[in-house]
């Protein structure tokens, strides 16, 4: 025992307690940031909740037709097909509430993280500053194991729907900033002369120019967020976010393999068509 | 009012750039400052003025600065010190908004990449700095028309630029510059990336839109034949300074360094010396109411075997040869009636010598220059022909 703790002095620090701190730090700030966490959840469970019960109150087959109609116009006629059927599969199999609280989920948090996630990634390119802080802090959120992001989302905003599209919204909003940085990171210097030439404002060029000309990069940028955000909604069903995570979670714990599968499945499907179709419309941009 | 006055722009790049130019005026070299202060000297000290509807051309090979130099008179790169006048308007003490005042409906400028926007169509690109100026959408579209019908583009209005073929795309670069009708067009190594061909087709096509719309153009270009071509006067650029500014035939009869005269040392002069260029002044000419004997005492004088006769307003009349002339004295006659040749070879000033090498072989008599007027200007003889192709050594003198 002594000759181990020699052989390595290591020993002779004592732990530092980095788990205390962050649970400190975390306690504390729930006091000070409560009332904004409260107006945060009501809204957020408000819209979530309005939009699903919108959803779940369109007759099934209308709904199939539409997401299908909409997939015809913005991918192609074979991905029209696959919505259809994979949708009709997810509504014979029972799972259908499930996924419409789970598309809910994820069209809510992708609409936040784009709301986050533009104007961020615009302001990286406008001041080196932002680009410099944001940065580090987007590798950071992209490399910590996804699992860690539920717990402090729990302190916040307690269990449930809330919770989860939060941890989404922090595990799905890298790309955007990333992509949309990029992409006018990318417009090639003369149009931006060229603009300029002709007198633009910055905010002329921003909209006529640079934006336009990022968009295929851009959208690739919203189509990872969508997919990293189907990918939580499944996770955060372990604190409590429903719909089809649930469902997986369920076979998990009964080591239902037919249940989980069917949960599996359908979260797939939804990934195939929500991917097909900003894919394609990414595609048709450039 | 369009007149542009560039006074000592110097743009030095870097992140010392004070200590530089005080270098600079010191006299120290660029190479030096570069060595001492990691800082480039882009452009030194040019100092210009371009008249009213002059093509003024910047030539010069890479690295000489021309695109910079460019590029500070419409501040698209900020000049580290001297000023740049429009007219009245002081360039380069404007505000932000003032100088996109002036960007928007002053100038417009040709890229050599053409720079067109790949996401709207050749319409929506020609009328972009309609756009910017804030034009309505109807206004707008008749005007990018228009411009596209000056380049003969009318039908391509609805196509992306990237299904057009290179020249196509510069013609809508430059369409794109006409629309907003600006009093100055910068223009970039506009020819550049294009064909040799479709080059030549553009520079005839400028300088006929030149001859009809009268802007003032400034050009930058790395090809002396397209500079010389182009220009009303030319400036040759070298390590940021200009060498000499003169009309294209000066350049090539006096350059006043030997930068510029080893430049133009395989310049094909006949496609260049215009018969303006080589014309001699007549020593004497015939008036209409001389007779024969006051013809052949003038041609005596003169030392000259003919003559020409032109009017009190030196309108071109007809040509008398001394032989003729000798004997109408001889036969007595009263006026030279009989002995004038009306039918003569005559040339226009701005003919290149390539094009009167032809005319002079089958002329048998001097051939006279007349303007649009019919004015007689002067005469081309073969000896002058001959003696514009040879240059004259350039003098190095240092003042």
């Amino acid at each position: 025992m002594m000759t181990s703790s020699i052989l390595n002095p290591l020993d002779f620090i004592p732990q530092i307690p980095i788990g205390n701190w962050v649970d400190g730090f975390i306690q504390s700030l729930r006091g000070l940031i409560g009332p904004i966490t409260r107006i945060i959840s009501a809204f957020l469970s408000g819209m979530m909740g309005l939009m699903s019960d919108v959803l779940i109150l369109i007759p099934p087959f209308l709904l199939i037709l539409i997401i299908s109609a909409i997939a015809w116009k913005l991918a192609s006629q074979r991905v029209a097909a696959f919505s259809f059927l994979g949708l009709s599969l997810i509504y014979n199999i029972g799972l259908w509430e499930e996924s419409i609280i789970t598309i809910t989920m994820i069209l809510v948090a992708v609409f936040i993280s784009l709301l986050i996630g533009l104007p961020t990634g615009i302001l990286s390119t406008r001041y080196e500053l932002v680009h410099k802080i944001v940065w580090p802090i987007l590798d950071f959120m992209q490399t910590m194991p996804a699992f860690v992001y539920l717990i402090p989302a729990i302190f916040f905003f307690r269990l449930g729907v809330v919770s989860a599209m939060i941890a989404t919204v922090v595990f799905s909003v890298p790309p955007v900033i990333r992509l949309t940085g990029l992409g006018i990171r990318l417009v090639p210097e003369d149009m931006i002369e060229a603009a300029t030439a002709f007198g633009t404002t910055d905010w002329q060029k921003l909209t006529k120019v640079q934006l336009p000309l990022a968009m295929p990069t851009i959208m690739a940028g919203v189509n990872q967020c969508i997919m990293l955000a189907l990918s939580m909604v499944v996770i955060a069903a372990m604190i409590g976010a429903g719909g089809l995570g649930a469902v997986v979670l369920r076979g998990i714990q009964r080591v239902d393999l037919g249940l989980g599968f069917e949960g599996g499945v359908s979260v797939v499907i939804l990934a195939i068509i929500l991917d097909r179709i900003t894919q394609r419309s990414k595609d048709a941009n450039e | 009012m369009a007149t542009i006055k560039v006074e000592n722009i110097t743009k030095i790049f870097g992140n010392r750039p004070k200590e530089a130019l005080e270098m600079l005026k010191e006299g120290i070299s660029k190479d030096e400052i570069l060595e001492k202060t990691r800082n480039t000297v882009g452009v030194n000290n040019a100092s210009f003025e371009i008249a009213e509807g002059e093509t003024f051309v910047i030539m010069g090979l890479s690295g000489s600065g021309k695109s910079t130099l460019i590029r500070c008179m419409n501040r698209l790169i900020e000049p580290t010190s001297g000023e740049v006048w429009v007219g009245e308007d002081n360039i380069t003490k404007m505000k932000p908004e003032e100088l996109r005042n002036f960007r928007r409906h002053k100038q417009a400028m040709v890229f050599q990449k053409f720079a067109l926007f790949p996401h709207k169509t050749v319409a929506e690109n020609v009328s972009f700095g309609l756009e910017i100026q804030g034009l309505g959408e109807e206004e707008r579209m008749e005007k990018a028309l228009e411009a596209l019908d000056l380049v003969g583009l009318k039908g391509y209005a609805n196509q992306k630029p990237g299904q057009l073929s290179g020249g196509m795309q510069q013609r809508v670069g430059l369409a794109r510059c006409l629309a907003v009708d600006p009093e100055i067009l910068f223009m970039d190594e506009a020819f550049s990336a294009l064909d040799p061909l479709i080059r030549k087709d553009m520079q005839d096509e400028l300088l006929a839109l030149q001859s009809k719309m009268n802007k003032t153009i400034v050009f930058i270009t790395h090809d002396l034949d397209e500079a010389l071509k182009l220009g009303d006067r030319v400036a040759i650029m070298k390590d940021g300074i200009i060498e000499q500014i003169d009309a294209p035939e000066d350049i090539l009869r006096n350059p006043k360094t030997e930068y510029v005269a080893r430049f133009v040392e395989d310049v094909d002069l006949s496609k260049v010396l215009t018969a303006e260029g080589v014309m001699v002044k007549a020593k004497a000419v015939a008036r209409p109411k001389d007779g024969p004997r006051m013809v052949l005492r003038k041609m005596r004088e003169a030392g000259i075997s003919g003559i020409f006769m032109v009017s009190r307003d030196d309108e071109l009349i007809g040509y008398i040869n001394a032989d003729n002339a000798k004997k109408a004295v001889e036969a007595d006659q009263k006026d030279v009636e009989n002995i004038l040749e009306r039918d003569l070879v005559t040339t226009s000033p701005d003919k290149t010598l390539n094009e009167l090498f032809e005319l002079m072989a089958t002329a048998s008599i001097p051939v006279a220059v007349v303007d649009e007027n019919n004015k007689f200007k002067g005469l081309i003889i073969r000896g002058s022909l001959l003696s514009g192709l040879v240059k004259e050594e350039y003098s190095h003198d240092d003042e």
